[in-house]
């Protein structure tokens, strides 16, 4: 990753200081090693600082719709991060023409909780060692498998391809990744009787804090004013009741982004309580693509998502009785 | 001082908890929050800190206050009543216990909310001392000695025994009452456990944190400060940072109405939302960064100046567990104060 962040950081110089943009979204330094923001560079100088490593989860497709308004923005975008900048371009909430799409290469990004949540705590540097993060700690030196603390989204990552970009850094392009075994624990929670489910989903989602942070953070929710902002509506966004309010929020929100979530998996990564909100998502997906036949949002600018078109090949509303679901 | 045998917890928490409420963090579905213990829950000691805070205790992050009924031409209207039995809470750690201070500041003063008086006088605080202080610890900052808690009972976990001080009447009190489970020891022990927790304490990353730009009667400094336009760009105006802070007590009351009947509740708020203190003409903080910078200038800016204190208690949950990392520790750092290079 050194060698990327490298030819990144002079390239953004490059191409502030030859006009091709005026500023890059891209990502900055934390107090450690593990905290990086998503930030603006809007001079050559500044690019040097910007930050690509493995921990660079953050979607940054969804500024795009308030940063990208005038001027010309260069963005990263990683493979998965290039569906939703598509599909912000599908819902016109964004425009081509003024931004500039460097698409990054990508092995996959940690969850630091992931970490923590094997004991390791006190946190102080985490380094890259080919396979191995090497992680120093309050309580000393511990070494892990990268592959055991990828993000939720990286461990099942459908793609290594850019679906959209200017140029690419490495040129090389990654190919999709076939078995991805994302769709496993739909069909775990599938096989479950209506009570388990019922309880899965209630354990999970009475966690909720109703930060929004899944909202926010979602580059498919993008109304200019969300239904639970709006105080006349009678479903406060702020209220955590579990008897209604959560699970209200939650499965409005999942059928609204329902053939426009690219399973960017941002939902989950931010979520404070870990609630594992993509698979709500997931079984949309699944749907559509059994109902429908295959169809992944944001491969394309320019496609009409299943929900949104009518042809006489449309599944019935009766399909879903007729397979015999509970 | 006390004496029990971390083994033996489960006792103490059953002989508390046989005619009161004990409230404890409790694990669920992945998540450790404040919940309330039943018979055969375990304590975990590794885990330092609770996603939400001890506030949601004291002040849950939702409320019912009242309801009101409407049959034909007849209203009928149902205050809630503030609680009145006893309760106990275990298991607070330093940060949070500055945290209620600061709840205390602003709910006890004039006039007094009556809802959050009455669970302060109803509930008796036992604290545990930090073992394993995280990263994102910046108590020390504050003041705060996480190895001296304070609250009504303070405890220290030194090996294979917990070890309990009452520091009030009400502390006292919880102590007799489990009498039968504890014996008495001399203050060796804890000492020792501290002196090693100190040792990792010296050694917190953000612990030395420059604080020297805030505080009382800084505002004009502050407010127009650049530094604002870039830094709130990442927020994502989520409530995160709010939610789980000890010390954030904004609250909104919304009334929720089925059918005939209507309940009135009080929920948080968050400075970080677009409808915050939403009034008839609009709000006053249209853009994010004047709702970003609200949230900072609220903790290390208005709150020293009508209360003498900072209302950051240095907990670190909102540097642990903002979605992209843009958190109060960078914000403290890029206002300057010489020693934060
Ligand atoms: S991010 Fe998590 S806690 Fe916050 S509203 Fe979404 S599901 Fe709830
Ligand atoms: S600072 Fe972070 S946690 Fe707070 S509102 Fe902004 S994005 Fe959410
Ligand atoms: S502002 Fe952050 S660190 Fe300070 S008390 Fe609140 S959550 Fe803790
Ligand atoms: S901030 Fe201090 S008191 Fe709070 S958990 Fe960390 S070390 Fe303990």
């Amino acid at each position: 990753m050194q060698e990327i962040e490298k030819t990144l950081r002079s390239r953004c110089a490059e191409l502030i200081n030859n006009g091709t943009c005026d500023k890059v979204i891209a990502w900055d330094r934390g107090e450690f090693f593990y905290d990086n923001s998503p930030a603006t560079f809007a001079c050559a100088d500044c690019a040097q600082k910007l930050v690509y490593d493995c921990f660079c989860g953050a979607n940054l497709s969804k500024y795009l719709i308030q940063y990208a308004k005038e001027g010309k923005t260069a963005v990263l975008l990683k493979p998965c991060d290039t569906y939703s900048f598509n599909q912000l371009l599908t819902e016109h909430r964004i425009s081509r023409e003024n931004i500039y799409v460097i698409g990054v290469g990508c092995d996959g990004m940690v969850d630091i909780d992931k970490i923590r949540a094997m004991g390791i705590k006190g946190i102080t540097a985490v380094k890259e060692d080919g396979e191995d993060l090497v992680v120093s700690t309050l309580y000393g030196e511990k070494t892990v498998k990268k592959a055991d603390c990828l993000l939720e989204k990286c461990v099942s990552c459908k793609s290594k391809k850019h679906y959209v970009f200017d140029e690419l850094i490495p040129e090389a392009d990654g190919e999709d990744v076939k078995e991805n075994g994302r769709f496993d624990m739909v069909e775990k929670l599938e096989a479950m009787t209506a009570e388990e489910r019922f309880e899965f989903w209630q354990e999970q989602l009475s966690k909720c804090i109703r930060c929004n942070a899944c909202r926010n953070a979602c580059p498919a929710c993008t109304c200019r004013k969300c239904v639970f902002d709006n105080p006349h509506s009678g479903v406060a966004s702020k209220a955590n009741a579990d008897s209604f309010e959560e699970k209200m929020f939650h499965i409005v929100r999942a059928f609204h982004v329902a053939g426009r979530c690219t399973d960017c998996g941002e939902c989950s990564r931010v979520c404070p309580q870990n609630i594992p909100l993509h698979l709500l998502n997931r079984k949309f997906i699944k749907e559509i693509n059994e109902f429908y036949g295959e169809y992944q949002a944001g491969e394309t600018a320019d496609q009409r998502g299943p929900l949104v078109n009518y042809t006489t090949e449309d599944a019935e509303p009766t399909a879903v009785s007729d397979r015999g679901d509970n | 001082m006390k004496k029990l045998a971390v083994k033996d917890l489960n006792k103490f928490f059953d002989a508390i908890s046989a005619d009161q409420l004990l409230y404890m963090p409790l694990e669920k579905g992945g998540s450790v929050n404040y919940g309330i213990y039943s018979r055969g829950d375990k304590y975990d000691p590794t885990v330092l800190h609770t996603v939400k805070s001890v506030k949601d205790v004291f002040f849950p992050q939702c409320e019912s206050m009242a309801s009101f009924v409407t049959a034909g031409k007849k209203f009928e209207v149902a205050p809630i009543a503030p609680v009145d039995q006893s309760f106990t809470v275990f298991g607070v750690r330093a940060c949070d216990v500055r945290g209620m201070e600061a709840l205390d500041k602003v709910f006890l003063s004039d006039p007094v909310d009556s809802y959050y008086a009455a669970r302060r006088a109803h509930g008796t605080v036992i604290s545990v001392a930090c073992s394993a202080p995280e990263e994102t610890c910046f108590c020390t900052a504050f003041g705060i000695d996480p190895t001296n808690p304070g609250a009504d009972i303070q405890a220290v976990i030194a090996g294979e025994d917990i070890l309990f001080s009452a520091n009030t009447e009400k502390g006292i009190a919880l102590l007799d009452k489990v009498a039968d489970l504890l014996s008495d020891t001399d203050d060796s022990a804890a000492d020792d456990a501290k002196a090693s927790i100190k040792e990792i304490l010296n050694k917190l990353p953000l612990a030395d944190i420059d604080l020297s730009a805030w505080g009382e009667g800084k505002t004009e400094e502050l407010f127009d400060r650049p530094e604002w336009d870039e830094l709130c760009k990442s927020c994502l105006g989520c409530g995160t940072c709010t939610y789980v802070c000890p010390t954030c007590q904004c609250y909104d009351i919304r009334d929720y109405k089925v059918g005939d009947k209507t309940t009135r509740y009080r929920c948080w708020d968050s400075c970080m939302y677009s409808d915050f203190t939403m009034a008839a003409h609009g709000t006053n903080r249209p853009d994010k960064k004047q709702r970003f910078r609200q949230r900072f200038m609220h903790k290390l800016v208005y709150f020293p100046d009508r209360y003498g204190m900072f209302s950051c208690v240095g907990c670190g949950r909102c540097v642990a567990k903002c979605p992209v990392s843009m958190n109060i520790v960078k914000v403290i750092k890029a206002m300057g104060g010489k020693n934060n290079g």
